[in-house]
């Protein structure tokens, strides 16, 4: 496996709204698709999953009805509100606005200064 | 409707998980089987396969409870839970859920109890409307409640701040309805009365300012409502009926609504009157004295934007014009306002005083509850601390299972609240249809109905000691580390030797040995009181009361049917000596009038040598009474109004005018009239006010030389009869001889103690009887304290006991070893309570004749007490300890 890290607090939702924003899933399957788009880099405790989605249905930012899984269990699916999708697209730009300012704080040089 | 809705499903709640709850779980075991059906196909069998999806899982119990709550506003589902968790807990040590509300119900009964004596007393307003801007005037630097009918007026014309001021009087007189003369309490009241206050008649109408046209021109009757319900059945045709009052026709105008009692809170008044009409009602007229203070009380409402200070200038500036203008009648003519309904400060001060001592006492009974239940709720969580560590372990956090302690701390508290304001309800409702002083006022109540203040105030009460005594244990809970406790067991803390507990215990036997100190510094004191001197003898004698002025006696034809009345009581076999006293002694206050040395000329009151009470006795009046003469002589029937006037005087009179008893004999002073008046006799000093006065002087006329208030005193004087013999059979006699001298007079007989106990000492026993019943319930605190504390220290040491007792030690070392810190607990919070009581009942000597804490007995007592009540509390846990079996015990573990 390779070496995780540790989510900064507040990035679990932004990789949930992603992750839901490529299809309906159901929370196991989010943690799975976290997975696969993150190559496995991220390190999220399963249950710690279900208080942030439950936040998130509550801010209306997803919405929830119970279906079934590929392998015929009951399991409730999560897709992206019209809410959801302009915080996802949002938090998006502001990640990348604040990933690219301090990628390059810390890029500088001595003889930058 | 909603309300209704919101409730049902409250209770849906609180009994069915919700479905919320259920799909949720649902959701996250749907969870765990996905994963374990990834597991499975990646080769592991279906068991392990299910067993590692739930340690990836992680804390199952932390995010169940984390989803819970983001699942949104969910307060009340958790603490439904809470509460139905709480509930199994309490149900699993019913001993311990009992004792703790038990002990709160007893604090919180005893706060809803004074709380609510205090509300209706002295917090709530008369039941009139706009009661907050109704004041009463009080004359003075002692705030007399008292004014003359003509300051009255002047007051009454000359303000500028009240919307109108209204007068009344209390005064009794007999009611004949027709062949059936039976005594009423009425108010006399100003014509504006009612129209004043703003009451509308309930049937008929009420009288008017317009109804006035002088002296005996209103003789109108408002009923009480409850009167006329009693007295004449509800019966609208009243209206226009003419009944007798004192053989005087009265026309009844109507009845008062339910909801009025008339203006003073402890008197129910039977029916009101015009106050012009005093002359037939109390067979004198003293409306016209300026110098003549009833007790007239003056009262109205502020006008709207008139402040109390700016009504207080307003009537001094009148009160500066009334002494320039009536400098013989009128001086320290300064006023204050308070509020009305407990005839001004008078009652109220005192009341107010006692009440918030008594709040204080009360409050002090609910710290020391909570106290005891903290030092409890710490023992339960030290015994709780397993559980609470396997809770923490699977993922629990502490606040919420602080919440949960909270939660059964506060459920304690509620139900103990609610047991205890039953109690005090039941309580309440039997002191408020007590009748007090049945013997002397059967109109005067207890108006004590709790109302939703008192159960606003039950309620703070019991969520804040719910919440105090809930805290206890926090620190406890906080340090928990499950790993330890789950590893060893119980953490047993050795080293620290003095725990929060034994602090608390301590604090709380300090609490309830100041109340017990002081319920007993009352007693005694009370006891001390029934015994002190009162310058006369309440033992074997009796007072008889017959009342002249109903019977139509006046005028000229009173003095001889005095002396008759007299002749006549001496006359009945077993009478000793018998004299008649205008007012007893300690008999609701007394009447003062000021007095001059004889070589005073301006009479004004500025000048005056001392205030002495003034009585107007008979021939007779000093042997009956046992008040001895210390030089000089009793009155004779000669001393009338033909021969020089004379007074007997007390020796604390003696000494302020004349300097001494021996000089005061043949003496000479002067009356506000410029009367001069010698002195024949000087008598013992006594009471005369109140119990807990000072000496006072006090002057003694004869009844036959007053004829400037004869016909006020000699109606309603009193019979002093001495006697040996037994009461009943005296009263008989002396009723049927008095029914044979006047067939047509109301007669009523007291024994002399009795009716002492009925006023003058019914503060003290009132306040006795209170703090009795704190300290009562202080013992019972520390009982349960001691015992809870002994019960847990034995039930925890028992293994340990067991082993001594095996290795052969005594049953004193066993006891010493197993109660030998309740006891010193004991010892060290009974000897601090016991200063703090003794500095505290220096504020109980206001209130209780004779309370001083620096008595040999008090002391003795209480330590006694505080011993007996330790022995009775560690009693079970002492023999518990005592009976244990080694081998039991070392078999168990």
């Amino acid at each position: 496996m390779a070496e995780q890290a540790q989510l900064l607090p507040g990035t679990l939702d932004l990789l949930i709204l992603k992750a839901v924003s490529l299809g309906p899933l159901h929370g196991y399957g989010v943690l799975l698709r976290i997975g696969q788009i993150s190559d496995s880099a991220l390190l999220i405790e399963q249950g710690a999953l279900y208080p942030a989605l439950f936040r998130l249905v509550r801010q209306g930012l997803l919405k929830a009805s119970w279906g079934t899984s590929d392998n015929n269990r009951r399991a409730k699916f999560y897709e992206l509100t019209a809410a959801g999708r302009k915080r996802l697209r949002d938090e998006t730009e502001g990640w990348n606005r604040l990933a690219t300012a301090i990628a390059s704080a810390l890029a500088a040089q001595p003889e930058e200064v | 409707m909603r309300a209704l809705a919101w409730f049902r499903c409250l209770i849906a709640k609180f009994f069915h998980r919700s479905d919320v709850a259920d799909d949720m779980e649902a959701e996250l075991r749907a969870h765990i089987l996905l994963r374990a059906d990834d597991l499975e196909r990646s080769g592991l069998d279906r068991a392990e396969a299910e067993r590692r999806a739930r340690i990836e899982f992680g804390g199952y119990e932390r995010y169940r409870q984390e989803s819970h709550e983001a699942l949104g506003g969910n307060f009340s589902e958790t603490l439904l839970q809470d509460v139905r968790f709480s509930l199994r807990m309490l149900r699993k040590s019913p001993g311990f859920t009992l004792v703790a509300v038990f002990t709160l119900a007893l604090a919180i009964g005893a706060n809803a109890v004074v709380f609510s004596i205090m509300n209706a007393l002295i917090l709530r307003p008369l039941r009139v409307p706009h009661a907050e801007s109704l004041y009463a005037v009080e004359r003075g630097q002692d705030q007399a409640i008292n004014h003359s009918f003509p300051d009255y007026l002047d007051l009454r014309d000359r303000n500028r701040s009240f919307e109108d001021l209204v007068a009344y009087n209390v005064t009794g007189a007999a009611l004949d309805t027709g062949n059936n003369p039976t005594s009423a309490w009425l108010l006399e009241a100003t014509g504006n009365y009612f129209d004043a206050l703003g009451v509308r008649p309930y049937l008929g109408r009420f009288f008017h300012r317009s109804d006035e046209h002088g002296p005996n021109s209103a003789p109108y009757i408002v009923l009480r409502y409850a009167y006329w319900h009693s007295h004449f059945h509800d019966d609208a045709g009243v209206v226009g009926r003419v009944v007798q009052l004192n053989k005087h026709p009265f026309t009844v105008l109507g009845a008062a609504p339910p909801d009025f009692q008339g203006t003073l809170l402890f008197l129910a008044p039977d029916f009101w009157v015009p106050i012009v009409n005093q002359e037939q009602v109390e067979g004198v007229d003293v409306l016209n004295e300026r110098g003549n203070r009833g007790i007239l009380m003056v009262m109205g409402h502020l006008k709207t934007g008139v402040t109390q200070a700016q009504a207080v200038a307003d009537l001094n500036s009148i009160g500066t014009y009334l002494e320039k203008a009536y400098p013989k009648d009128d001086s320290h003519m300064t006023f204050s306002l308070t509020s009305p309904g407990l005839a001004g400060d008078w009652l109220g001060g005192p009341m107010r005083e006692f009440l918030t001592g008594l709040m204080l006492l009360a409050g002090l009974i609910l710290l020391a509850a909570c106290a005891n239940l903290g030092s409890l709720f710490a023992a339960r969580a030290a015994d709780r601390s397993r559980e609470i560590a396997l809770r923490l372990a699977l993922g629990s956090s502490r606040r919420r299972i602080l919440r949960q302690v909270f939660t059964e701390a506060v459920l304690i508290s509620l139900v103990g609240g609610a047991v205890g304001l039953a109690g005090s309800v039941a309580l309440l409702r039997g002191l408020s249809a007590w009748r007090p002083f049945s013997t002397v006022a059967p109109n005067m109540t207890v108006p004590v109905n709790p109302d939703s203040n008192v159960y606003l105030v039950a309620l703070l009460l019991a969520v804040a000691s719910g919440f105090l005594f809930g805290a206890v244990p926090v620190r406890q809970v906080l340090h928990t580390n499950p790993y330890e406790v789950v590893k060893s067991g119980l953490s047993r803390r050795t080293g620290r030797r003095i725990t929060v507990r034994d602090l608390l215990l301590v604090a709380q036997i300090s609490i309830c040995a100041v109340l017990v100190t002081s319920s007993m510094v009352a007693v005694r004191g009370l006891i001390r009181s029934l015994h002190s001197n009162f310058g006369f003898e309440p033992r074997n004698a009796m007072l008889v009361g017959a009342s002249l002025s109903t019977a139509a006696y006046t005028g000229d034809s009173l003095p001889a049917m005095q002396k008759r009345l007299i002749d006549t009581v001496r006359n009945v076999p077993g009478v000793k000596a018998v004299g008649s006293v205008d007012r007893p002694p300690l008999y609701f206050g007394a009447n003062a009038a000021i007095v001059f040395t004889d070589k005073t000329t301006d009479l004004r009151p500025s000048n005056a040598a001392a205030e002495a009470m003034v009585y107007n006795v008979s021939p007779g009046y000093f042997e009956a009474a046992h008040t001895a003469l210390l030089s000089g002589r009793d009155f004779t029937w000669h001393d009338d109004e033909n021969a020089p006037r004379v007074a007997v005087v007390n020796r604390e009179f003696a000494s302020r005018i004349f300097g001494s008893t021996t000089n005061a004999v043949g003496g000479y002073y002067k009356r506000p009239d410029g009367r001069r008046i010698q002195v024949v006799g000087v008598g013992e000093d006594g009471k005369y006010g109140s119990v807990t006065e000072g000496p006072q002087p006090a002057m003694f006329l004869p009844t036959m030389q007053s004829p400037h208030v004869r016909g006020t005193h000699m109606t309603d004087s009193t019979l002093v009869v001495r006697t040996d013999r037994n009461p009943q059979q005296m009263t008989a006699a002396i009723k049927s001889a008095l029914s044979e001298l006047d067939p047509g007079m109301p007669v009523t007989i007291q024994m002399w103690d009795k009716q002492l106990n009925d006023s003058a000492l019914f503060a003290s026993r009132m306040a006795t009887l209170a703090l009795g019943v704190l300290g009562l319930m202080g013992a019972v605190l520390s009982i349960t304290g001691i015992f809870g504390m002994a019960a847990y220290s034995v039930s925890k040491r028992l293994r340990e006991l067991g082993i001594r007792v095996a290795l052969g030690a005594q049953r004193s070392e066993v006891l010493q070893a197993a109660l030998g810190r309740p006891f010193k607990l004991l010892a060290f919070g009974s000897a601090a309570g016991l200063i703090l009581g003794l500095l505290a009942t220096r504020v109980l000597a206001y209130i209780v004749y004779g309370a001083t804490p620096r008595d040999p007995l008090v002391l003795t007592g209480v330590v006694v007490a505080m011993a007996l009540l330790g022995l009775v509390a560690t009693w079970i846990p002492a023999q518990r300890a005592l009976s244990v079996d080694p081998l039991i015990l070392l078999r168990e573990e």
